[in-house]
Formats: structure tokens, C-alpha cells, sequence
């Protein structure tokens, strides 16, 4: 099942490369601009996000409630604790982007963590000056190497996503994750596949834990929510993949020029 | 000195004159551009200020969001914001439909907006930056301070200075996520679900507001 699913993904992926694909940061600005990511499977993908809003509604939403009960400095450890996992996926991506000298301040930042920070719990790195952490996964690696995002997916459970970022998570279960190698894939001594799939469940409560307020606004002002949560998600992608934080550098300023003559 | 001489010597008197007014006239003028231009950074953070005494004031739900649809009307450029949201359909729009729509979206963007904001209790946002674009964008950044439950928030202010001395907001760009384009992209997918129908996009639009 899962091999046909890497050959299909595969096979889209191939189609959806640009053959002229290079790092031109304006190619790349275009190809990722979420006006230009088609939704092939708006049906499937509407009926998907239904059905993660009404699991989120019965179990994500009410959890993150609980968690959030939890005193502020132990989330603070948990959350860092997950982000200290995380340098796993974003140290080898790093380097597959040619980024050798962020691998090597978040291999130190790691090691620091691991180590003094206690499992990652305190973030003693950024504490001695290292530079601010940001993940970087597969897929945006993909995009970095010019491989357009594909048509726009909604995976249940696991939420918004693209062709290209979906093959980008499958290429963690095929080697790309270090931590799922040795809990899931070679149970070891010390860990095994529950350790894992409770990092990443608790993982996606953190995350919905810190947006309680900002997805419930965000529902009730909407008047598509599907839509909007998929602008964001291409939003977002977009701006990872071209590693920039600033607006100019991610905005197209023809955008507002064309209002002028209203 | 004969009289030819005195007379050419009193017209480049006069011409002298006229270019020292002149001069005057055109420092005069930017002189009073400088007064009265507002710097993009002051007038975020003074509409911020504004906000702030709203939400953080002993009001009722219904006197917030009062004044907060006032503040809207007074510093954010919202039929600029909805002909942007609406996009390539706007073009196909006659200048009546081009009027019922501003009329509509702005009933829309108002209740919006204080919706939105009237949850929110005593905010702190610091104006940290700003980045002129060209003549008619400035970017200002700011930061909403982290409370225990939420982290910090960076946030950019998309103000459109073509006329510096009333500068408007068009856009809030959340984490690097613009609202503008957002709804754009919203009201996109409205538009097409319904075949192009731009009017079902009114009925939407019209809905919510009566919420």
C-alpha cells in the first residue's frame, strides 16, 4: 500500500518538475505563489477537511484545552524538548539545500541541547547566543531544488498539504527521519514505535494548543474556511521554501498596483 | 547709463524677483508637506494606541466594537482592500455592481474587523521598523507581545502613503501571512464554486454581516 502510494506520488512529482527548475528565487516566488497551486481534488479535499474539523472539534481541540492547563514552563520544556527532535529532519535538509553552515549551528545547537539542555527540555543554546532555530522538512527541500508544489492536498488527521510536501513526508519514513529509524523502523533498547508516535501526537497538541484563539477567530470570521486555511498553508509554504521572513522579499507588489485604477 | 541700459538692468530686477517668489513659493509648499506628513511607524503606533484604549477601557462588548469599526473607518483604506480581494472579477463588474460591492464589503470588513478585535484585552504592540517600498507602500513592523498563552506575534502593516499626510492600512501580514490575500483567495473560492457568480459572493457577504 504505502509503496504504491511512493510510486503514485512519485510519478505526480516527476510531472510537476519543472524542467527549466532552477534556484532562481523568482521562478521560485512564481511557482510556489499559492495562486498558481491548482486543488485537483477540491471534493476530496473538502470532504477531507470536514472530517479533520469534526475530529478536531471531538478530540484535538479539547485535548489542547487540557494540555494548555498544564503550567507555562512545562510546555515550554515539551515544546522545546520537540523542537530539539525535530534538528534530526532539519540538519540533513540543511545540507541537502546547501546550507552547510546552518547544519553545522544546528548540529551545535543539538549537541548543546541534548546534552546541558537535558533531552532538549531547556534551550540553553539560544541562551548562549545561537542563532534563532528554524525547521526545515523535505519537501521544502524539494521546493528549494525547483520541484513545483503540486496540486494542494488535505491529508486526514495530518491536515493541509501539497504533491510535493506529501512525498516529502513519506521520504521521512523511508530513511529521512532519523529518530523514526531508530524507534520504529530498528526497535532499539531504548526506544521503540510508541515513543514516536507520542512525540508526534504530542507535537500537533502543542501546536494546537499555542492557536486556540487564533483558529477559532479565524473559523468564525470566515466565510470560507477551507479556503482560507488553504491560503494560509500556501501562504506559509511559500515563504519557508524561499527562507525569507521579510514581507518584500515574499510579496508580488503588482498585486496592489493593479487596484490603483479603481 | 543710457535709457536702454536702466531698462534691462530694472527687468532683471523684476525677473530676480519673480524667481525669489517663485523659489519661496516651492519651499513654502514642502515645507508644508513636511508639517503635516505622518511617518508610517507614528501612525501604526498611534492607531495601535487608539485600539489599545478601547479594548483595554471598562466598555461594554457593543461600545468596543463601536469604536473599533470608527478607528477602522478612520485609518484603513477598506474600498481599497475589497476591489484587491475581488480580484480579476472586478473587471467584469459595471460601475453600479462596482458601488453595491463597496457598500457590501465595507459592512462586511467592518463587522469583521471588530469581531475580531474585540475578543482581544489590553494587547501590547511595539513598533519596531519600518521599510518605505516605493512612493506609495511603506512596511512598518511590530511585534504583539507574548501573554502565557499564546507566543510573541510578529506582524507587518502594509500602509499606503500616496498621500502622506492620510496615510491607510491595506494589509496585515500575520507571521508572514497576509490577510488581504487571504480573503482574496477566499472570496476567489466563492466566486468559483458558484461558476463566476459574482452576486453569490454578495449573498455571503451580506449573510455575515447580519450575524
Amino acid at each position: 500500500m504505502i509503496k504504491k502510494l511512493a510510486i503514485i506520488l512519485i510519478t505526480t512529482l516527476a510531472l510537476t518538475v519543472n524542467t527549466n527548475a532552477g534556484s532562481d528565487g523568482e521562478l521560485l516566488m512564481k511557482k510556489n505563489d499559492p495562486s498558481n497551486v491548482k486543488d485537483c481534488f477540491e471534493g476530496f479535499n473538502r470532504a477531507t477537511f470536514a472530517f479533520n474539523q469534526a475530529l478536531d472539534g471531538i478530540l484535538f481541540e479539547p485535548v489542547a484545552k487540557a494540555y494548555r492547563i498544564l503550567p507555562s514552563p512545562v510546555r515550554t520544556g515539551v515544546g522545546n524538548s520537540l523542537n530539539n527532535l525535530s534538528h534530526l529532519v532539519t540538519i540533513p535538509n540543511n545540507i541537502l539545500q546547501g546550507d552547510f553552515k546552518q547544519a553545522g549551528i544546528n548540529t551545535g545547537r543539538f549537541v548543546v541541547n541534548t546534552t546541558v539542555g537535558i533531552l532538549g527540555i531547556f534551550d540553553v543554546a539560544t541562551m548562549m547566543g545561537f542563532s534563532e532555530y528554524v525547521k526545515e522538512d523535505y519537501g521544502q527541500s524539494l521546493g528549494t531544488a525547483g520541484v513545483g508544489p503540486g496540486c494542494y492536498l488535505v491529508l486526514p488527521v495530518l491536515g493541509p498539504s501539497t504533491v510535493r510536501d506529501t512525498a516529502g513526508s513519506v521520504m521521512n519514513i523511508f530513511g529521512g527521519d532519523p529518530w523514526y529509524n531508530v524507534s520504529v523502523k530498528n526497535d532499539t533498547r531504548y526506544f521503540n514505535e510508541k515513543d514516536y508516535y507520542v512525540s508526534r501526537g504530542t507535537d500537533g497538541i502543542n501546536f494546537r494548543a499555542k492557536n486556540i484563539e487564533s483558529f477559532d477567530n479565524l473559523e468564525e470570521n470566515a466565510i470560507d474556511f477551507y479556503a482560507s486555511v488553504k491560503s494560509l498553508y500556501l501562504q506559509d509554504r511559500k515563504q519557508k521554501i524561499l527562507n525569507s521572513k521579510g514581507v518584500v522579499d515574499t510579496m508580488n507588489d503588482s498585486d496592489w498596483e493593479e487596484i490603483e485604477d479603481k | 547709463m543710457t535709457l536702454i541700459g536702466k531698462k534691462l538692468k530694472t527687468n532683471n530686477f523684476f525677473k530676480m524677483v519673480k524667481k525669489l517668489i517663485v523659489f519661496n513659493f516651492i519651499v513654502f509648499l514642502i515645507s508644508l508637506n513636511a508639517v503635516h506628513s505622518i511617518e508610517p511607524d507614528i501612525f501604526v503606533q498611534s492607531t495601535v494606541n487608539r485600539a489599545s484604549d478601547t479594548l483595554s477601557g471598562n466598555k461594554t462588548k457593543e461600545e468596543r466594537i463601536e469604536e473599533l469599526k470608527q478607528i477602522a473607518l478612520d485609518t484603513v483604506d477598506i474600498k481599497g482592500i475589497g476591489f484587491y480581494s475581488l480580484g480579476k472579477h472586478r473587471k467584469n463588474l459595471t460601475s453600479d455592481k462596482k458601488k453595491e460591492y463597496s457598500k457590501v464589503f465595507k459592512d462586511y470588513f467592518l463587522n469583521s474587523f471588530s469581531s475580531r478585535l474585540a475578543e482581544y484585552s489590553n494587547p501590547v504592540i511595539e513598533v519596531n521598523s519600518k521599510e518605505k517600498i516605493n512612493d506609495n507602500y511603506t512596511i512598518v513592523s511590530s511585534t504583539l507581545a507574548a501573554t502565557d498563552k499564546r507566543p510573541a506575534i510578529k506582524i507587518d502593516w502594509r500602509i499606503y502613503t500616496k498621500n502622506p499626510d492620510k496615510p491607510l492600512i491595506r494589509d496585515l501580514i500575520i507571521e508572514g501571512l497576509s490577510l488581504a490575500r487571504t480573503q482574496k483567495e477566499e472570496f476567489n473560492s466563492i466566486i468559483q464554486g458558484a461558476d463566476g457568480d459574482v452576486e453569490v459572493l454578495f449573498v455571503s457577504l451580506r449573510n455575515f454581516s447580519k450575524k
